[in-house]
């Protein structure tokens, strides 16, 4: 393989680590404001959350990406970046599955805990961000995780309408040296490794934020693969 | 705004053709993925190492790589070994071994659900193996895991658009099609994704009935 086409995927490579990352960042945002619009009290605001949540989860993100590459531009005359896009799509999407998380983790918060900060004379703002999120926050981390695997294999979506990300440089490899096994096969095994990399740092967090409550986190990628051999032993 | 609505509704059924192949492909992956996770889930439950963990390396990894990229792998590398598949079967296998490995989870969290009083009862009975799975553990642990496996069924329709990429004529390929016949891609792709909205609505409807009928374990 020669070193221009190493670049292609390299390149290839720096788009998916974009998309996930600004992917992630944008869908957080999401997250929380659809999250948090299900809990509110305003009807309005809740029916909103309730529509985005509904909407996205049962919309594939290739169809909304379809939807933004080919609609957008014609119908109503805007013509997105692709890459903003792609970005859009995929967190339009793992947002709407993040927002559920994060209204099952704070509801989840103790009943008792809220009474306390009323009791306190803390205002509904206060509660929120100094009783309510640091504990919520902690037990949302374990499935945020899995959430960013999930839209790490997302990006892939972007090389079919030829964004050139990580699937499509090797596309252009595999055209142009025909060996189609070992160019997939090697993809397979690169988000692999990007994967493994994004749960460690992940359950780096998770430990950190788990400790900062006095609390043990669940098994990893790594100890779930051995999980059987540690129950016998 | 430039919209034709004639399009829009000459639209509706060949899309309609394609939301049957994606039901065709959801169904036989996920028959697929029902006993190829059961499959996953008891292999990693084994007492021997070599078996165990070889089994959890490979779904731990069909887990964390894209759909997208295994089904290029599958249309492109199985022919290479003289397996020739339709695309239907193709894409199907796709589905059903990448939700293999969400389901296996799904399993184990319903046979780890199962009381350890169970197991000791079916000791206690002198139960042979197979008989404590399949009389004892498996009937608990099944309808345990019922609401999430409902859950799958809906989340790999979903994904059948990635279909397009092995040419499979499920709905977004079709409204691809009838866009590069017409010139018009917004009317076709907007029909798309209303039906795969309606549809995943409906499963999602049907999935609660039937987690109300089957969901329980029944006490015998």
């Amino acid at each position: 393989m020669s070193a221009g086409l190493w670049n292609y995927m390299f390149e290839g490579l720096l788009v998916t680590l974009q998309l996930t990352i600004f992917g992630a960042v944008l869908g957080l945002v999401f997250a929380f404001a659809a999250g948090l619009a299900r809990l509110s009290g305003n009807k309005l605001l809740r029916g909103m959350g309730f529509a985005y949540t509904e909407a996205f989860r049962g919309l594939s993100a290739l169809v909304v990406l379809f939807w933004l590459i080919f609609v957008l531009p014609t119908v109503f005359g805007v013509q997105l970046a692709p890459l903003f896009a792609g970005v859009l799509a995929l967190a339009l999407n793992i947002g709407a599955y993040g927002a559920e998380v994060v209204r099952g983790a704070v509801r989840a918060v103790p009943r008792s805990q809220i009474e306390a900060a009323i009791a306190l004379n803390f205002t509904p703002w206060q509660r929120m961000r100094k009783v309510v999120l640091p504990q919520a926050v902690v037990a949302m981390i374990p499935s945020f995780s899995n959430n960013l695997i999930e839209l790490l294999k997302a990006t892939a979506l972007v090389s079919v309408v030829f964004l050139s990300d990580l699937t499509f440089g090797a596309q252009l490899v595999r055209a142009s040296t025909g060996n189609t096994a070992g160019t997939f096969g090697l993809l397979l095994v690169a988000y692999g490794l990007i994967a493994l990399v994004f749960t460690t740092l992940m359950r780096l967090l998770e430990r950190r934020a788990a400790a900062s409550l006095g609390r043990t986190v669940p098994p990893g990628m790594i100890a779930r693969i051995f999980r059987r051999t540690e129950a016998s032993a | 705004m430039n919209w034709d609505w004639q399009i829009f509704w000459d639209s509706f059924p060949r899309l309609l053709d394609g939301l049957v192949i994606a039901l065709q492909a959801t169904v036989i992956g996920y028959l697929i993925a029902l006993v190829l996770g059961l499959v996953f889930a008891l292999l990693r439950r084994s007492r021997l190492v070599w078996i165990s963990a070889p089994v959890g390396l490979v779904v731990e990894f069909i887990r964390s790589t894209p759909l997208l990229v295994q089904l290029f792998f599958l249309f492109y590398v199985l022919p290479q070994f003289d397996v020739h598949l339709s695309t239907l079967m193709t894409g199907a296998i796709g589905l059903g071994v990448h939700y293999a490995t969400y389901i296996s989870e799904v399993y184990r969290a319903g046979i780890d659900g199962v009381p350890q009083g169970q197991w000791e009862a079916a000791k206690a009975l002198n139960l042979p193996a197979r008989r404590t799975w399949t009389s004892v553990i498996l009937p608990q642990a099944i309808p345990r895991s019922a609401p999430a496996l409902g859950n799958y069924v809906i989340a790999m329709f979903k994904d059948t658009p990635q279909l397009i990429v092995i040419t499979l004529p499920e709905m977004l390929t079709t409204a691809q099609g009838i866009g590069s016949e017409t010139f018009r891609y917004p009317e076709p792709i907007t029909v798309a994704g209303i039906l795969y909205l309606a549809t995943a609505l409906v499963m999602s409807w049907i999935a609660r009935i039937f987690e109300r009928r089957f969901g329980t374990v029944r006490a015998a």
